[in-house]
């Protein structure tokens, strides 16, 4: 445990480091692996902790997007105001949307995320006038945090940098919590749960809910990254994307998907400029990783380097 | 340990799936602290039953009385919230979890604290206490950090009830709890399921007549999803019905 600690200690001072030796590409790079670190550990609460595969968890990373891309350009430069609505919008959505998608399980859940994630995708490129349609929305501009900046390279990645380690510190209290346990009880066996005297809906809608809240965060981190927002956003291979990184790091922990999205951000960004079948490769790790290794990098990491007691979540 | 004791009725249970008839107007009244077997051949009804009577399905007529009081439309996890606990013929346990981390999970569920998620479950130790003395009444301890899937099987049974019981439960459902037993660890099991506070009343399902006969204070059979026989354990065994069911010469009544 003091090892993880210590492990944990010397992360987050590379972190904070990082800007001092990273080229403001590399910089660059290491934020939107934070974003999708963000993104990725929002899904797995999901989908590895509390069993619920879907495959439209991008729904709310392109809603906390969008929101906050249409009231910068449209609306006014308010920052707090833009990035709450960023935050509510895809939360009360997921209000709406998990009552029907709890209806379904397995196979079934997840066609039902993916087709309610399409519908918005269907929006996003049809309704042009107000969206942009295909072309999406360029032009969106970094905020003024307090009379700081964040139009630069570094004030930029420090500010990912707090937004996730303030997300990671939320995630961690929250798969820790009574509720977190309880999720992972379902995860293990609903049936069980139920005769215990869990109500099994209502934990798997508060899922549901905080898992679009912190998705809906890293929309927002990543349409300030780019400046430019799209129908991309919530296409459904970004879902699968997302979905590979929290398997190939490791579902049920919080620190496998952030490792996941670091490796697949890497991988995208060098292969891409190799090749134009870069989502062959994506297809091959996910074979893989699912043949191989189906605890993902970080289990492997764990049986070679134990870190004392530590409880499978 | 428990919450005293309750009565169990169920009126007139009748349970449809598709074409097949598996329960045929069941009623039975168990009284508080009472201990009563349910004993009948393979695919007389008996899970079913159960599963009728902790909610994992409806009925397709009769009523479900717990306490006094008309279950018959509350989900299972309300029921258990009552006192209702249960065990399954097949495992059912969180395999991938330790032992303790398996009760914690029972034991969590019936305190107000289940719903929480801005504070980490340590902040709670009361859990944690009972939990232990859970482990340690049951013999546990020296298991408590093993995945529950790298026990025993007999060990598994007998979480299988520990999770059951640390709901408090003033009704227990202990459904085949020797399924796949040797005769010495059925001994054991037996045993404890002797030791059980008096007042919690328990409904067993069971195959093994020793069990079934030992334990109980009546004996209802049932056959083709009906009530067939009932009484205390001598009279059950000497009535001739249930030994043609249990010889096979008994056809269900028309």
């Amino acid at each position: 445990m003091r090892r993880a600690v210590g492990i944990g200690l010397v992360l987050g001072l590379l972190l904070l480091a990082s800007p001092a030796v990273l080229s403001s590409y590399y910089l660059g790079l290491l934020t939107k692996m934070l974003i999708f670190a963000l993104f990725a550990m929002s899904l797995d609460l999901l989908l590895g902790y509390t069993g619920l595969p879907s495959l439209g968890h991008t729904a709310y990373f392109g809603l906390g997007a969008y929101t906050t891309g249409l009231l910068t350009l449209r609306v006014a430069q308010t920052f707090w105001i833009n990035v709450l609505a960023g935050i509510a919008v895809p939360t009360l959505v997921a209000l709406g949307f998990s009552l029907l998608t709890l209806r379904a399980r397995g196979t079934y859940f997840l066609m039902i995320t993916l087709a309610l994630a399409q519908v918005l995708w269907g929006i996003a490129f049809g309704w042009r006038s107000f969206t942009g349609g295909d072309d999406g929305l360029p032009g969106i501009t970094r905020p003024t945090l307090a009379g700081w900046s964040l139009t630069g390279e570094i004030p930029f990645y420090y500010f990912v940098l707090v937004v996730f380690g303030g997300c990671l510190f939320l995630l961690s209290i929250v798969v820790r919590s009574p509720l977190g346990r309880a999720l992972v009880g379902i995860r293990e066996s609903e049936m069980r749960m139920r005769v215990l005297g869990y109500n099994v809906w209502a934990y798997q809608y508060v899922a549901s809910i905080l898992a679009a809240l912190f998705a809906g965060a890293a929309g927002i981190l990543f349409v300030y990254y780019n400046g430019y927002v799209g129908p991309a956003y919530l296409s459904v291979v970004v879902s699968g994307q997302v979905l590979l990184m929290v398997i190939l790091g490791g579902a049920g922990t919080l620190l496998g998907p952030a490792l996941g999205a670091g490796i697949i951000v890497l991988l995208e960004n060098f292969l891409s400029a190799y090749t134009e079948r870069w989502l062959t490769i994506l297809g091959l790790i996910y074979v893989a990783v699912t043949l191989f290794a189906p605890r993902g990098v970080l289990g492997i990491l764990r049986e070679r380097f134990p870190l004392g007691r530590r409880a499978p979540a | 340990m428990t919450g005293g004791g309750a009565g169990i009725r169920v009126e007139g249970l009748v349970k449809d799936f598709g074409g097949l008839r598996a329960l045929e107007d069941v009623t039975l009244r168990v009284e508080p602290g009472e201990r009563r077997a349910i004993i009948g051949p393979n695919g007389a009804g008996k899970t079913t039953l159960f599963n009728i009577i902790t909610g994992i399905f409806p009925p397709t007529a009769g009523r479900i009385l717990f306490d006094g009081r008309d279950i018959t439309d509350l989900p299972p996890h309300r029921r258990a919230q009552l006192g209702l606990g249960r065990t399954f013929q097949i495992t059912t346990l969180f395999p991938k979890l330790s032992v303790r981390d398996n009760v914690l999970l029972a034991v969590q569920a019936a305190d107000p604290a289940r719903f929480t998620l801005h504070r980490r479950v340590e902040a709670y130790p009361h859990l944690f206490r009972q939990a232990e003395e859970l482990l340690e009444r049951w013999g546990l301890r020296d298991r408590a950090a093993a995945p529950v899937r790298f026990l025993s099987h007999g060990e598994q049974r007998q979480v299988e009830i520990l999770l059951a019981l640390a709901i408090r439960p003033k009704v227990l459902l202990l459904d085949e709890p020797a399924a796949g037993l040797s005769p010495a660890e059925t001994a054991t099991l037996a045993d404890l399921i002797r030791g059980l506070p008096r007042e919690t009343t328990i409904l067993l399902i069971e195959h093994d007549m020793d069990v079934a006969f030992t334990l109980t204070d009546r004996i209802s059979v049932l056959h083709y999803g009906r009530v067939v026989a009932e009484g205390p354990p001598d009279a059950v065994r000497r009535d001739p019905h249930v030994a043609a069911i249990y010889l096979g010469t008994a056809t269900p009544k028309a």
